[in-house]
């Protein structure tokens, strides 16, 4: 075999591995929408599951998601970015920084069914929260943390030095210059971060299995400590705990879940790329 | 009130020293007269640019570097613990080599100093940013465009935008790092020509483009080399008559 | 703001004190500076609470259960076995198999982004691996289990949920983050290297395979020990497509094809039932511990590597 072949055959390699990579995604992305597509109707989206799942809709379950989402968005946010903040603008190279990012690289890692055992120890009997949108928050927007750490780290890293010179040079304070200056021009690499996160948190399931997801709950939530249905765990009670259910209300389900997952990242993609446009320098 | 008998700036034994213990300027000693352009010159890495963010603290973002020796500002030792660096840098304001405007519109640039520091009052802001305009020789090109984005000024509007800007914080000592350095024959010949009129008002001390440049704006010069000053006196004497050899030749263009 | 400043900026600038006591201004810096730094070291204290909370729970189990009986081989709480070896020995299977999968493929798709591929078809390849990425576990155990498990039973084994139908899932899981951080891995190799290469007469893949990919190695180590971690600790899609079988499998050629149990599902799956305080739970819990003390040894190894790197770094900080 001459070095040409050789070549021949690896680039030939290469790009067939690069197609079996691509193909299944495009595959199951349509699949989904071509199965489920025939259940998405208005009462499918407004209505409360009736006959035991068996039909009507699953609104509490989008809106159990939704609420999540959001609770998951307001504890973590805050604390992401300071965090991102601190690492980014006042961390100095010690053992203490070195802990922090060791510590953030952890979280990243930490499984999802272990947030929820965390959760339910913590959250739902230790500070007796219960099952409850409160627990499940809590746990979720943790488990958020380490995406929305690192990618507003990234982002506020990339704010050019000369534009904190300038600022600190017409006596701005170093506070007043990360808030007038840094955060804003780093915020669309925030907000991406901030949505990518979210959405992953949307999707979550082995979190909420043990702090907020009720198997059944033929009823809207009436407060922050009560439980919800969530469209994750929904489709897993419905795809392997309810016998006799309608595929297409499972590939319905399925589809509704990922298309409220795939147009946050959507959203983030347009969010970075647009204000980078924008951007002047 | 300009105390003509004292200087402006003076430095006593500076030595600067970075984390790896290498040291940046040693021993400077120098009084800086007030409205004055005062040049810092010499080859590159003589430690003039890091002389001139020692002077408004900007040196204290490098991590790990120690200063020794006294600045004071006014016969105020400015690395005294009661200083507050915010307060120090409106009153010693620096304009960097690369003109960077803030994002934002001009109006919001030229403001930027004033409203980090508490002011409001509309009619103070709109008074100082004709005033800085009009003393950075900027007023008429963009008096009907104050609400336009800074970027999209030129080269040359941009520097001395940015010159405005530390004009309309009213400081009592400008620094110029190399003002002139990205900008056309024309633009460079505009700003050097408005340092005439600011020495009325300010102490200006300036890093030059070049020897030429030193010896077109100063009212008086100090020659670097490795972090030392090696002289300093009235323009006159140091670019025609140089006591020392060093300075001649590099005056000369022997080298550097 | 505060009065001092107010008056430098308002005076003509000749006069004003340099000095200012502590105001109001500087009192809210002050609180908010320290917030900042309260933020970012809430996050090793948030690990401890992890840890702290699992052991609270878990522990106990170690007075509860003698040692050897966890190492035992039978899995059956009913019967009071709790031998965690089975569900050990799933766990390495399923995650075995996943990276024999996506290793290779995610390496490739590396090298072929990174080196091969027209700018065009990477505009729209790597936005399809971060919708990958986006993609929820339950949303690819559904298809497994509906679409994937019939056809691999259809191809000839007794069940289409096996420990391989988990590996195949988990694969794809684990696929963009191999794919990303190799990516970054060999984008990071200097041009000069591949030039240097090819202009002493290599063709392109000897320069990727003699100097390319050697250059990156110490980034390809660190994407493949992550795409790891991702594949152990991942849990609906596992539990859902591996049959949840919490035997010790038959050795053999076969032994992927049969159905396994996972650490992770048999946490998901059995923590609903058990009353709390018991030993069934805390031995659950003991399990989230050795789940926890597993990624967190993959991931401190991989942060390491990944923090070599970082220190290179130019690092914009005020």
């Amino acid at each position: 075999m001459t070095r040409q072949q050789a070549q021949k055959i690896a680039v030939s390699a290469i790009t067939a591995a690069a197609g079996l990579v691509v193909l299944p995604i495009v595959l199951v992305i349509v699949y989904i929408i071509v199965m489920g597509a025939g259940a998405i109707n208005w009462t499918f989206l407004t209505a409360l599951p009736s006959e035991g799942m068996t039909e009507g809709g699953i609104m509490p379950a989008i809106l159990g998601t939704v609420i999540l989402t959001f609770g998951t968005a307001i504890v973590s946010i805050p604390l992401a970015i300071g965090a991102a903040v601190y690492l980014a603008e006042y961390a100095q190279d010690n053992w203490l920084t070195r802990a922090v990012r060791l510590a953030i690289v952890n979280l990243a890692g930490i499984p999802s069914i272990v947030y929820g055992l965390f959760g339910l120890g913590a959250f739902v009997l230790f500070l007796k929260l219960g099952t409850s949108i409160i627990a499940g928050s809590l746990t979720l927007g943790i488990m958020t943390l380490p995406v929305v750490i690192s990618t507003s780290e990234e982002a506020i890293l990339a704010v050019p030095q000369r534009f904190r010179m300038v600022s600190l040079s017409l006596g701005a304070t170093k506070l007043q210059t990360i808030r007038h200056q840094v955060l804003p021009q780093a915020l669309p690499g925030i907000l991406t971060g901030m949505i990518l996160g979210l959405s992953r948190a949307a999707g979550e399931t082995a979190t909420l299995l043990f702090t907020v997801a009720a198997f059944y709950l033929p009823r809207l939530p009436q407060s922050l400590f009560d439980q919800t249905m969530a469209l994750p765990y929904h489709l897993y009670v419905i795809a392997t705990q309810v016998p006799n259910m309608p595929l297409t209300i499972q590939y319905g389900t399925a589809l509704i879940l990922l298309l409220i997952v795939l147009s946050l990242t959507l959203v983030a993609s347009v969010v970075r790329t647009r204000v980078r446009r924008r951007r002047e320098w | 009130m300009p105390e003509q008998n004292h200087p402006k700036i003076s430095l006593l034994d500076v030595t600067f020293r970075y984390a790896d213990e290498t040291e940046a300027l040693r021993k400077i000693t120098l009084d800086i007269a007030p409205n004055q352009v005062y040049v810092l010159f010499g080859p590159s890495r003589s430690g003039k640019s890091t002389l001139l963010r020692l002077l408004n603290r900007l040196s204290d973002l490098t991590e790990g570097a120690q200063v020794s020796g006294r600045i004071a500002l006014n016969g105020q030792d400015i690395f005294s613990p009661a200083v507050r660096v915010a307060a120090l840098r409106r009153r010693v304001s620096m304009v960097f080599a690369i003109p960077t405007p803030l994002p934002g519109s001009i109006r919001e640039n030229l403001t930027y100093g004033l409203r980090m520091a508490g002011a409001t009052d509309p009619l103070m802001l709109e008074e100082r940013i004709q005033q800085s305009l009009v003393q950075a020789a900027l007023w008429d090109e963009v008096k009907d465009r104050l609400d336009h984005s800074a970027m999209a000024l030129s080269g040359g509007q941009q520097q001395r935008l940015c010159i405005a800007r530390s004009l309309a914080l009213q400081p009592e000592v400008l620094l110029l790092d190399n003002p002139t350095s990205g900008l056309d024959p024309l633009s460079t010949a505009t700003v050097e020509d408005s340092l005439y009129e600011l020495k009325r008002s300010y102490t200006i001390i300036m890093v030059p483009h070049s020897v030429q440049q030193a010896g077109r704006v100063a009212d008086r010069a100090a020659f670097m080399l490795d972090g030392e000053l090696i002289e300093e006196g009235p323009r006159d004497r140091i670019f025609i008559n140089p006591t020392h050899e060093r300075t001649e030749s590099y005056v000369t263009g022997r080298f550097g | 703001m505060n009065v001092t400043t107010a008056d430098d900026t308002t005076s003509t600038g000749q006069a004003g004190p340099l000095t200012g006591t502590t105001d109001r201004g500087t009192w809210r810096e002050f609180f908010v500076e320290h917030a900042i730094k309260a933020a970012g070291i809430s996050m090793i204290a948030i690990v401890g609470l992890i840890f702290f909370f699992l052991l609270r729970e878990g522990l106990p189990t170690l007075g509860e259960v003698p040692l050897g009986a966890l190492l035992g081989t039978r899995w059956y709480p009913i019967e009071e076995l709790y031998g965690l070896i089975p569900l050990v020995i799933g766990s390495l299977l399923v995650t075995a198999g996943s990276v024999l999968i996506a290793v290779p493929l995610g390496l490739t798709t590396a090298i072929y982004l990174s080196e091969i591929a027209p700018q065009w078809q990477r505009d729209i390849l790597k936005p399809l691996i971060e919708v990958l990425a986006g993609i929820p576990s339950i949303v690819l155990g559904f298809l497994g289990w509906v679409a994937l498990a019939p056809l691999i039973q259809s191809l000839g084994a007794p069940t289409g949920l096996t420990a391989f139908t988990g590996s195949l899932v988990l694969a794809y899981m684990a696929l963009p983050t191999i794919i990303s951080i190799s990516e970054d891995a060999l984008y990071a190799v200097p041009k000069e290297y591949r030039d240097g290469a090819l202009a002493i007469g290599a063709t392109q893949w000897q320069a990727i395979r003699m100097v390319v990919l050697r250059a990156a190695s110490p980034g390809l180590v660190t994407a493949v020990m992550l795409g790891i971690g991702r594949a152990i600790g991942e849990t609906m899609a596992v539990m859902m497509v591996t049959g949840n079988a919490a035997n010790m499998p038959a050795f053999g050629p076969a032994i992927l094809f049969e159905p396994v149990r996972t650490m992770t599902a048999t946490i998901a799956a059995e923590m609903g039932e058990v009353s709390q305080g018991s030993v069934h739970y805390h031995t659950l819990f003991l399990i989230g511990i050795l789940l926890f003390i597993i990624t967190f040894a993959i991931n401190s190894l991989a942060g390491r590597l990944i923090g070599g790197q970082e220190q290179r770094r130019k690092r914009g900080q005020i």
